[in-house]
């Protein structure tokens, strides 16, 4: 006897899980949008001459480069919460599900999107800093307009990338029993039985995003060689 | 808020077994380590064989090891330890399933991590060796090919060692990956470390004591493979390349 697949569930269960989609584009964006900005910020101060800043960045990067995102996220889902909790007065067992999510997240891949920026920076010609610095600019002004603006143009396509793993990571919110597209997927598929189907639909969705996505990076990185 | 510490927790006798929550916490390391390294070496073995397939001059035969590598690289770790836990032993001929069903717990969900992370990390693992043999001058191959050497032998003797020892650094990253991976094995229920760390927050009711212990241990880890892997970068770099002496 081969098994009998029986996908109906799936049509009347798909704004079920969009809404999950929504989560995981919500997540994913925040992490994008935080982790480059903040690290922008710890890179920067990892290549900085000032000694303890520096030793904090690369603590930081270091930290969260050798635990598991699962790990993190249980810290982010069992242990944050609570401290919170204690320390501002909350009711307890408010749902901070999606906020610690977004945040742990965002800290996370900070680390990871530090160690790409800071290579970024590093591909920019020491010249230029000189360059600027002898045209009168502040080192702020040398690193503003002068090499993180050539810096982000050669790292587009390992910030997509990225993006993509991210995309792919936010899954694993699944710890925390958050309803993202995975989630919510997996939910479907235990209510009707049909857990082979909902695996398989949700492989197949992650797959045609993140496989068009990494054509996108491609082009991109095509374009930019010529 | 007042915290009480109480690091001495790991020595009290454990709810279940015959150990103490130190014990549990030893059992899920084993288990971490074991599923790694197993999952590691499948990886090697089928990402260079997948590498060397994308390589060969054989349209039909590089195609199929590229779909490989895009189908285990775009679909997230979790969805496909899922399908190879819940969802293979279903479309497998009945007999197969209802083995895989039969076996203890433990051992169901080892195997499907194992095969999971195998299959997933030899997906970087093949593209890190075509972009070793790649980076090899084509002149390589062909002097190969000149001196009467087959096709097999000049990847055997010729390209392959070349392209391993090139590919030593960032193989180094991956084996570090498949550690902070395996992680993913809680999902299923694998008693594996972070899964020991929950299960201690519940037991314990001593939460940071428990995930501090945890958290270290992964970065001990960490520690320990990065600075095996060093040595083995200085012993095998290749004089004249970067890096090299």
């Amino acid at each position: 006897m081969m098994y009998e697949f029986d996908w109906s569930s799936i049509p009347g269960a798909l704004p079920f899980l969009w809404e999950g989609m929504k989560i995981s584009l919500e997540i994913t964006v925040t992490a994008i949008v935080v982790g480059i900005v903040w690290g922008t910020l710890l890179a920067m101060m990892r290549l900085s001459s000032n000694g303890p800043l520096a030793r904090v960045a690369t603590g930081y990067i270091n930290l969260f480069r050798s635990i598991p995102l699962v790990m993190v996220l249980l810290w982010f889902f069992l242990i944050v919460p609570r401290f919170l909790e204690g320390v501002l007065g909350l009711p307890p067992g408010s749902d901070m599900r999606l906020a610690s999510a977004m945040v742990g997240f965002a800290l996370f891949e900070s680390a990871y999107y530090a160690e790409i920026i800071r290579a970024g920076i590093q591909s920019v010609p020491k010249g230029q800093v000189g360059a600027a610095s002898a045209l009168g600019m502040t080192y702020g002004q040398a690193m503003r307009l002068v090499v993180l603006p050539q810096a982000f143009r050669n790292m587009v396509p390992l910030l997509l990338t990225q993006a993509i793993i991210l995309f792919q990571d936010t899954s694993l919110v699944y710890v925390s029993a958050l309803a993202d597209f995975f989630g919510a997927a997996y939910k479907v598929g235990d209510r009707d039985g049909r857990i082979v189907e909902l695996l398989l639909f949700a492989g197949a969705i992650y797959f045609v995003i993140c496989y068009s996505a990494s054509l996108l990076v491609r082009h991109f990185r095509k374009r930019m060689d010529a | 808020m007042a915290y009480a510490w109480h690091w001495e927790i790991f020595l009290q006798p454990a709810a279940s077994g015959e150990t103490t929550y130190l014990g549990w916490m030893l059992a899920g390391f084993e288990t971490t380590i074991a599923l790694s390294l197993a999952a590691w070496i499948m990886a090697l073995v089928l990402g260079a064989f997948m590498g060397v397939l994308r390589t060969v001059p054989n349209r039909l035969w590089a195609g199929m090891a590229a779909i490989y590598v895009e189908l285990f690289r775009n679909v997230p770790l979790l969805v496909q330890l899922f399908i190879w836990y819940f969802v293979l032993p279903e479309l497998l001929p009945q007999a197969w399933g209802n083995a895989f069903k039969q076996l203890n717990p433990f051992l169901q969900q080892f195997l499907a991590a194992h095969v999971c992370l195998g299959f997933f990390t030899s997906a970087r693992v093949c593209e890190q060796v075509r972009s070793g043999i790649e980076s090899l001058p084509r002149g390589q191959k062909n002097a190969g090919l000149a001196l009467g050497l087959t096709l097999p032998q000049v990847y055997r003797h010729v390209l392959l060692p070349m392209a391993f020892r090139l590919i030593v650094p960032p193989l180094t990253s991956e084996f570090l990956n498949i550690f902070k991976n395996s992680a993913v094995a809680s999902t299923i229920g694998l008693l594996e470390l972070a899964a020991q760390g929950r299960q201690l927050v519940d037991y314990t009711a001593q939460p940071y004591e428990s995930f501090i212990a945890i958290t270290a241990l992964y970065m001990l880890i960490n520690i320990v493979v990065m600075t095996a892997m060093r040595r083995l970068e200085l012993r095998v770099r290749v004089p004249g390349y970067i890096g090299g002496k």
